[in-house]
């Protein structure tokens, strides 16, 4: 599996996505500049966390006029995989390829912290080697990770089983004290309608190696390799 | 030709930046504040291009860029020069 991990100015995750893939997890592993046209021959396009433009303007608004992201949005309609992770998720929301935009963390605070994460849906290319249900203790790290959609949106969102990720606590409760950032029904994760493309606010590239104290992220990266 | 584009939140989504302000107030005694919106305001200098064209292009650079329609509405006005 040839995984290519997008760099922005500001980007700041990119290496350490790049290491779980290459040294971690022996995958073939590029960097693509947001600049360039040229997706080279990934099987699987990452938009890794950072601050991407400094977050001016809105997180993720300016990424999304990168020329790199026209490349993008081809290879998603033509059904190749996209990961946003954290930044990463917030332009795909910019870019429409994921329905829903971020606001500010309802409490005000750049949140950094562990979180426990419930599998909603393990389904899907991202998470099919884990199990619908269980339970995954990854660091948060973002200030604007306040899911929104309007009411239609949502409801969509739901009923077409979208949702990959909920905010709960270690006993898998979607509770409102585990939903630290507020974000509609504790939304972490999702998917789009053809689910090729996944965005989730939690670094799983941070928690995949246990010599650093965690594998818990791992599951989505080894989905990945496994062709669902 | 100046522009002037204010952006804020739509009246659907919750603006805790607001609420902080507003709360501080009351904390400074003006209680006669019931809510407070905050929001961005976009000043632009253009030129070479015809008021008519300006009136098409504005709101398309609002909404493709200055506002995420998802969560934003925005207004705009041509400001008279002096």
């Amino acid at each position: 599996m040839r995984f290519g991990v997008v760099i922005f100015p500001g980007s700041n995750c990119d290496y350490d996505t790049f290491y779980v893939l290459k040294d971690v997890l022996k995958q073939e592993a590029t960097f693509l500049w947001h600049k360039d046209h040229d997706l080279r021959n990934v099987d699987c396009v990452i938009l890794p966390g950072g601050f991407s433009y400094g977050d001016y303007l809105r997180s993720g608004a300016i990424a999304k006029f990168s020329p790199l992201m026209q490349e993008v949005k081809e290879f998603s309609e033509k059904g190749g995989l996209v990961l946003g992770i954290c930044n990463g998720f917030q332009v795909l929301l910019e870019l429409g390829l994921l329905e829903g935009a971020m606001l500010r963390n309802k409490n005000l605070n750049f949140l950094c912290q562990f979180v426990h994460l419930r599998l909603e849906n393990d389904k899907t290319p991202f998470t099919h080697k884990g199990k619908k249900g269980q339970i995954l203790k990854i660091p948060i790290a973002h200030f604007d990770g306040n899911f929104f959609a309007p009411p239609q949106t949502l409801q969509e969102l739901e009923e077409n089983r979208q949702i990959v990720f909920r905010y709960a606590d270690e006993k898998g409760q979607t509770s409102e004290e585990a939903n630290v950032n507020g974000s509609l029904n504790n939304i972490a994760g999702l998917l789009n309608r053809r689910g090729n493309v996944m965005g989730l606010m939690p670094h799983p590239e941070r928690v995949s190696e246990l010599l650093l104290g965690s594998e818990d992220g791992r599951v989505i990266f080894e989905s990945l390799i496994n062709k669902y | 030709m100046k522009v002037r584009i204010l952006v804020s939140f739509k009246d659907s989504v919750l603006d805790p930046q607001g609420q902080t302000v507003k709360n501080a107030l009351h904390t400074l005694g003006y209680n006669f504040i019931k809510d407070v919106r905050q929001g961005k305001v976009f000043e632009l200098e253009i030129e070479n291009i015809s008021q008519k064209e300006a009136q098409k292009v504005i709101p398309e650079i609002s909404d493709k860029v200055l506002a995420n329609p998802i969560i934003e509405k925005f207004s705009w006005q041509i400001l008279n020069e002096k």
